[in-house]
């Protein structure tokens, strides 16, 4: 293996400066006073008044608060419809012959393949119709959560077949065919078999469902009408006189770095483990 | 690590509804001063009610105190623009019970047939409002039956002393190359094009052609000289001493100066716009009861006062106004004196021929 | 029971929300009071300042994926040549910020070029905002991430032992690098350019925060034409909307087709995590 030079390092490391610049710039004034003036302005990020923990104390007071419920309520519902959902599509889509099946799978990468711009007007059109449609009707609209649920599940569901296809096909059809001939039913060898076998893909298509409804702006911008997501939330404060509170930074960035890192140590200390054991057979051999 | 997973996101849960709770507890009436001028009682109406409103154009503290009043639940939304607002209520989607659009949209709202008459029965505290403000307004809500005014303010120029030094009179000094990079103008068709207009000597509403191609290209040689078109994001980059000058409504301006001693208002003599945000309540509103509860608490004299110590703009509510105290009334900015209003006009709707300006515009913004 | 019933809910789910929602694209674009008439689409084609803005945002995207190429092909090369542990550690680093919301880390950067950087270097009278190398720098930056990863992928993928043949046969680095690490990465570098420049030019928060209203990009007008009143009517005018819309997908379906020509087996789905 090649030696890495030091201007390598010094390489990375001004690009992980320029990547974490603003956040570690935001976690720096979610600690200002923003309360000097008569009223309370988070846009004076340019000003240190002083140290205070008051950021923290009222992050989630009024709109945010509101707005961080109706996120993690939305993104855990769509994370767990869109696997479920996508889930026994990706097996059903599997088992398909080959033309139904790529012509399926073609569909399926519209709503990944297609600008969120473009997903969010599309369905920004499709909810004035259905809405108009239930007017005329005397029924009442669709409410802002079933839109944003019905939104962000269609745009999830993809990512969960991407994810479990590839462990189905590692994982071998006669696995099925034999739990049927053990004496298992087809449900039976459904959730004792198969499920188990691709359980890491349905993790991790679970988890990228989760990250895109929770970080999805452009969608829910479009789609809803009285309540804000916290990134709508976020965006409509930036543009405005108050500014964004720092503080949510620093409250949204930890518990996921600190996740991610966990997952992605425990990740990657397996992968040394198999790099060792590879070598320990390549020696052998 | 799934269970991880679950793990953190209930505590991240745990965390914003012990959050949540703290704060509705917090805005309270305080106890001794008196809450309603009148010694009102609202009854308990129920619902939701939902507003569409410009940014930080309410005390959050008035919207829980209403929702103690009457038990209705207030949904509020924001929005930067009357354009933005304008097609939230031509939408046939649209979801609002109450907004507070200027004057121009509010007759093409008219025009169109898409607003409720108030029924002033249920508004008794209209009572408090000026008169004078109430015949301007009566030019484009005749007979003021759609509308009823909830803050005003006109169109001017706010600049840093330190970095202007000679007095602001004209609208010609945002042609001043002296100031190059450092003047915002405002993120507003008709605004940012009607002050070019009064500039030039014509008329703020006007359907010449030539007149407003003549504004464009102003605005076009402008563009070098510009920092940028802002809303409300230019009242932190004013505060912080980040631009000469900026053309702003003189509420946003009031606040800025409250805030830095250093930045002036001036209404330039060419003559400015006047302008008004009026309370409407669209046709399609759901709960009417409530719109006409809220306006009524609105125009109360202590909910009006409250309301304009907290956003700084005008109010036109005299019984609001005798409360203020001489911070506000003595202010030129918050309470201007009749020679400025008098060379100050408002808007009207253009019908089709404001395809013209938005032609213009996206010239000036393309450039 | 055939397993292909499991597939059925979503089949269902796909036509309801993702096919039937593109119609309404082509509905609103080609519907004119009732019947089918390219008489709105060509209004709005024979707009000249929409092309303009066509133009000016390509451009800007243009610059932005250069930009992140530049920059980014050095991250994935030398990450690329570390032992893989350390480069998966490395490379988890470098998607850390992009789970901290886009529109909060561009709110950042607003601030840091409003006020820490001319605070810092003593300006009072300019900041760096609104002008069109800060909107580029902010979209790189949102970016680049999505460029490092396909091409950390296929460098990562090269078999090592064609740069030893290399070596062996007589080329110096840099022949290696430009003769066969360069054209072997030619995937990851199409893969990346794709993932960066549709965004790009859809990203009108960006110019929003960043460029003090001084550019409209392509995803501004497309938004304003949805949520600001720009028709005389004062109306929606979905039709504009739609008609820029069906642009914008024809140069997203043409840099797909390109993808998949350089990139066969993109369909395991790409993974993050």
């Amino acid at each position: 293996m090649k030696k890495v030079k030091p201007f390598r390092y010094v390489y990375l490391a001004l690009m992980l400066l320029f990547l974490y610049l603003p956040i570690i710039y935001l976690i720096v004034f979610s600690f200002n006073d923003f309360s000097t003036g008569r009223r309370v302005s988070y846009a004076n990020l340019g000003r240190w008044n002083g140290f205070t923990l008051e950021n923290y104390t009222n992050v989630f007071a009024g709109e945010a608060g509101s707005a961080l419920l109706l996120t993690l309520e939305v993104a855990l519902i769509t994370s767990v419809v869109a696997t479920v959902i996508g889930t026994f599509a990706a097996i059903g889509i599997n088992s398909m012959k080959k033309r139904p099946k790529s012509i399926i799978l073609n569909i399926s990468q519209l709503p990944m393949v297609n600008p969120d711009l473009v997903t969010g007007i599309t369905f920004m059109m499709l909810f004035a119709f259905v809405n108009g449609v239930l007017v005329n009707m005397g029924a009442d609209r669709l409410s802002d959560i079933v839109k944003l649920l019905i939104a962000h599940i269609s745009f999830s569901i993809p990512y969960v077949i991407f994810s479990v296809m590839p462990r189905l096909k590692q994982s071998s059809s006669m696995l099925y065919e034999a739990a049927l001939d053990l004496g298992c039913t087809p449900m039976q060898a459904m959730f004792r078999v198969i499920i188990p076998d691709i359980m890491p893909g349905i993790t991790s298509g679970f988890i990228m469902a989760l990250t895109m409804s929770l970080d999805d702006f452009v969608v829910s911008y479009f789609v809803s009408d009285l309540r804000s997501t916290l990134s709508v939330y976020m965006y409509s404060a930036a543009r405005g006189a108050k500014g964004v509170n720092p503080a949510l930074a620093t409250i949204i960035f930890i518990p996921l770095v600190t996740l991610l890192l966990i997952v992605n140590l425990r990740r990657i200390s397996k992968e040394r483990e198999d790099e060792i054991q590879n070598k320990k057979v390549k020696m052998k051999g | 690590m799934k269970k991880f997973f679950c793990f953190a996101l209930a505590l991240m849960m745990l965390f914003a509804f012990a959050a949540c709770s703290n704060s509705s507890d917090g805005p309270a009436a305080n106890g001794d001063n008196e809450v309603f001028a009148d010694g009102d009682q609202y009854d308990e109406i129920g619902g939701e009610l939902n507003i569409l409103n410009w940014g930080e154009y309410i005390d959050p503290e008035l919207i829980t105190l209403f929702e103690e009043e009457t038990g209705v639940k207030v949904n509020y939304v924001e929005m930067t623009s009357n354009e933005e607002m304008l097609i939230k209520l031509k939408s046939s989607d649209c979801v609002y019970d109450m907004c507070f659009p200027s004057e121009y949209i509010i007759e093409q709202l008219i025009a169109s047939d898409l607003l409720l008459p108030l029924d002033m029965d249920k508004i008794p505290n209209a009572k408090n409002i000026m008169q004078d403000k109430l015949e301007i307004t009566n030019s484009f809500d005749p007979g003021n039956k759609y509308s009823l005014p909830y803050m005003w303010g006109t169109v001017g120029i706010l600049y840093n002393t330190t970095m202007v030094e000679e007095p602001v009179t004209s609208w010609g000094i945002l042609w001043d190359e002296k100031y190059a990079g450092q003047i915002w103008m405002y993120d507003s068709v008709r605004d940012s094009i009607g002050i070019t207009l009064k500039y030039l000597g014509y008329d703020l509403n006007t359907r010449s052609e030539a007149e407003i191609a003549e504004a464009r290209d102003l605005l076009i040689a402008q563009k070098p000289l510009r920092k940028g078109f802002g809303t409300d994001n230019m009242r932190a980059s004013m505060i912080n001493g980040k631009a000469a000058m900026a053309v702003i409504y003189s509420g946003d301006a009031f606040v800025c100066m409250d805030e830095n001693e250093d930045l002036a208002y001036a209404v330039p003599e060419e003559g400015s716009n006047v302008w008004f945000d009026n309370v409407v309540i669209p046709k399609s509103a759901k709960n009417i009861e409530a719109a006409h509860a809220f306006i009524n608490f609105l125009n109360d004299g202590a909910i009006a006062a409250r309301n304009t110590e907290y956003i700084y703009y005008s109010t036109p509510n005299q019984a609001a106004m005798d409360r203020l105290d001489e911070y506000f009334t003595g202010s030129e900015t918050y309470n201007p004196p009749k020679e400025v209003l008098d060379r100050c006009t408002v808007f009207h709707d253009l019908g089709d021929f404001v395809s013209v300006y938005n032609e213009a515009w996206n010239a000036i913004k393309m450039k | 029971m055939k397993r292909k019933v499991f597939a059925y809910p979503y089949i269902v789910w796909m036509a309801l929300f993702i096919a039937v929602p593109m119609v309404f694209i082509f509905y609103y674009a080609f519907n004119v009071d009732g019947s089918f008439s390219f008489s709105k689409v060509w209004a709005t084609l024979s707009d000249i300042s929409k092309w303009r803005v066509l133009w000016v945002s390509i451009e800007i995207a243009a610059g932005t994926t250069v930009f992140c190429l530049l920059l980014g092909y050095p991250v994935a090369y030398i990450l690329s040549n570390m032992r893989k542990s350390i480069a998966a550690f490395i490379s988890v680093l470098f998607f850390v910020p992009m789970w901290m919301n886009f529109v909060l880390r561009t709110y950042a950067w607003q601030a840091i070029l409003e006020y820490a950087i001319p605070n810092m270097l003593g300006w009072t009278d300019k900041t760096l905002t609104g002008s069109v190398w800060a909107v580029m720098m902010v979209l790189v930056y949102n970016f680049i991430p999505f460029m490092v990863m396909p091409l950390y992928n296929s460098l990562s993928k090269i078999d090592r032992s064609l740069i030893e043949a290399s070596g062996d046969l007589g080329a110096n680095g840099r022949m290696t690098f430009f003769k066969v690490v360069l054209p072997l990465s030619v995937p990851g570098i199409v893969s990346g350019i794709t993932m960066v420049f549709i965004p790009a030019i859809t990203a009108f928060t960006v110019p929003a925060l960043i460029g003090n209203g001084n550019y409209n990009l392509y995803g501004n007008e497309i938004e304003m034409a949805f949520k600001q009143a720009a028709g005389s009517a004062g109306s929606a005018d979905y039709s504009v909307g739609s008609t820029l819309a069906i642009i914008l997908l024809i140069c997203v379906f043409i840099s797909t087709a390109v993808m998949n020509r350089f990139d066969k087996d993109h369909e395991e789905g790409g993974n993050l995590l």
